[in-house]
């Protein structure tokens, strides 16, 4: 079981992590800023295994792979939102980070509480229901299994 | 069945014909890395074990966003950029010319129907001349750095038509915040927008660019125009057979389809802190401004600077406001200081920064602080993008911004004006 951190729609990637933190040279030195103008204490309460939940439009704006980056360095097992703008999309996948598209949990869930995912099956349990997410296109599933793009690659040759 | 144009410049690239939903693995023409994620992108490349770069002419190193340097550490991203371009023989490199959107066509790279992937969100702008353009992140261009592949997905198109003759103050600007405005931020998501009509053939390549530019705001893939006679004017081509082969076929399929007629449409501007918040000029009239900013790969293009300067011609700044010109490249940077233009803007008072990303992405010339105001040509208006999270930004055109530099509060231009 993880946390629930819930988000509202177009969270865009300045609010994830904004500009000025680009310049730091490792995401470890950014990820403490992670969402710092939407919610100051995100970072410190973040715990590896929760979850981000947003409505629609999640990751929209530039296309800085920090953004994916900080949160699967906190930890973040998984984000779902009812739809993601497509940088931040591909950008998760190639780091190995879960995007999972679900219509319905946001509106059913409020921050704090707790949900567990399975990914294979494609089932979110939230408050004693289950939810079916949508599965990844074949060729995101095959990066995701390996890890990401990298060690994906490195498969290949 | 018919094909929308990203339809025919994926079929071309791949010899087949293909179809939204595909899965396609495409060779590029043009990789673009900015300052901001060289370091990354050069540091994924290495940990993926490449040996060499799949082609060093088809890739491009634009530093615009730290020029010049405003932060101790900036300069770092230059010598690992440079690093890497000594390395491994990269002689397309940009130091100090100005913003990469601008240059990746400006320069003479990017053609119609090449494909282009680049390190940032408004890459889409190449469209402008009839390519398919992207943002990625850098592990992605990583792997195009090592392979000269990527895959993507053909979209399916939204076909945006705008006929008739627009107001004389209203702009391509005004035209393409009201298509966000109805489409709303995710209303493009995974599509590519097609712009097409009579006022759209009209339109200079240079306000073209100002919407494809704007594409991704509505979360599109790409916005693209068919290439004509000016697009390979400006591209310093031919019209060839193969180009005039990039167009629409008239049954091709869209997914939604919106129609314009220019005279209707009014300046408007995208209020704090959406890019789909669009409202007429005239309802948000009288709002008192703190700055005024001209410049981005948006509208900091010549039109744009002169087009402000036929406004401020003979007049001056209100008190206390501050407006800051940033010309897109140098290249503008110079017509502008030669043809007067630059002159008249001064004269109005303002502050002329030198080509590059500067206060659109908040990290030089004009930062504002708390409660702040501030009407910007340029492309995003979100919470802390030009400073602190208090400061209220609206997106507007270059004669709005113009305008409201003299009023000191929102105004749209008049029409006697011109």
């Amino acid at each position: 079981m993880g946390k629930i951190f819930r988000f509202e729609k177009d969270v865009d990637t300045d609010q994830i992590i904004a500009s000025q933190y680009l310049l730091f040279p490792t995401i470890d030195e950014m990820k403490t800023h992670t969402f710092e103008s939407l919610n100051d204490t995100f970072a410190a309460e973040v715990k590896p295994g929760d979850f981000v939940v947003a409505d629609e439009n999640f990751g929209c704006g530039s296309s800085r792979e920090q953004a994916a980056s900080v949160l699967k360095a906190l930890g973040v097992k998984a984000v779902i939102a009812k739809s993601f703008a497509r940088i931040f999309y591909r950008n998760s996948i190639n780091i190995g980070m879960p995007v999972i598209v679900s219509k319905e949990l946001h509106d059913v869930v409020a921050d704090g509480d707790e949900m567990e995912l399975d990914l294979k099956q494609g089932i979110i349990t939230a408050n004693g229901k289950t939810y079916s997410c949508t599965k990844l296109p074949a060729q995101m599933q095959k990066i995701l299994d390996q890890g990401g793009l990298i060690a994906s690659l490195n498969k290949e040759d | 069945m018919g094909h929308t144009l990203i339809e025919k410049v994926f079929g071309r690239k791949v010899g087949r014909e293909v179809k939204p939903g595909d899965i396609i693995t495409v060779d590029v023409d043009w990789c673009m890395i900015d300052d901001i994620m060289a370091p990354f992108a050069i540091s994924k490349f290495e940990e993926m074990g490449f040996s060499k770069v799949w082609d060093p002419n088809k890739v491009v190193l634009i530093y615009d966003h730290f020029v010049p340097a405003t932060q101790v550490d900036d300069s770092r991203h230059f010598r690992v950029a440079d690093a890497f371009a000594e390395k491994y023989g990269v002689k397309n490199v940009h130091r100090t010319d100005g913003i990469c959107h601008q240059l990746m066509t400006e320069a003479g790279y990017v053609k119609p129907g090449d494909i282009a992937f680049g390190t940032d969100s408004h890459t889409v702008t190449y469209g402008c001349v009839g390519a398919f353009s992207t943002g990625i992140g850098y592990t992605e261009m990583a792997g195009i750095l090592g392979t000269g592949q990527l895959w993507v997905k053909v979209p399916e198109s939204i076909k945006v038509v705008v006929d008739g003759t627009l107001p004389k103050n209203v702009t391509s600007k005004d035209v393409i915040l009201r298509v966000i405005g109805d489409l709303t931020a995710s209303g493009a998501t995974y599509q590519s927008l097609e712009f097409s009509g009579s006022c759209i053939e009209n339109m200079s390549v240079a306000s073209r660019m100002t919407m494809s530019n704007m594409a991704v705001e509505a979360g599109a893939k790409c916005g693209i125009f068919v290439p004509d006679q000016k697009t390979c004017d400006y591209c310093n081509i031919d019209y060839s057979d193969e180009i005039k082969e990039l167009y629409p076929d008239e049954d091709a399929v869209y997914s939604r389809v919106l129609h314009y007629q220019a005279e209707d449409l009014v300046p408007v501007m995208a209020c704090p802190s959406l890019v789909d918040n669009i409202k007429p000029v005239s309802e948000i009239k009288g709002t008192k401004v703190d700055e005024v900013f001209l410049g981005s790969c948006t509208n900091g293009r010549l039109e744009d600077l002169q087009l402000a300067a036929k406004i401020l011609k003979g007049k001056h700044v209100a008190p206390y406001l501050k407006f800051i010109v940033t010309p897109a490249s140098r290249k503008i940077y110079l017509e502008a200081l030669r043809d007067g233009t630059l002159e008249i803007l001064s004269d109005a008072g303002a502050i002329i920064t030198t080509p590059g990303c500067g206060l659109c992405c908040g990290r030089a010339g004009g930062i504002l602080s708390d409660h702040e105001v501030v009407v910007a040509t340029n492309n995003r208006n979100f919470l802390g993008r030009m400073g602190t999270s208090k400061v209220q930004i609206y997106l507007a055109s270059p004669a709005s911004a113009a305008a409201t530099a003299i009023a000191g509060e929102i105004t749209e231009a008049p029409l006697d004006l011109f």
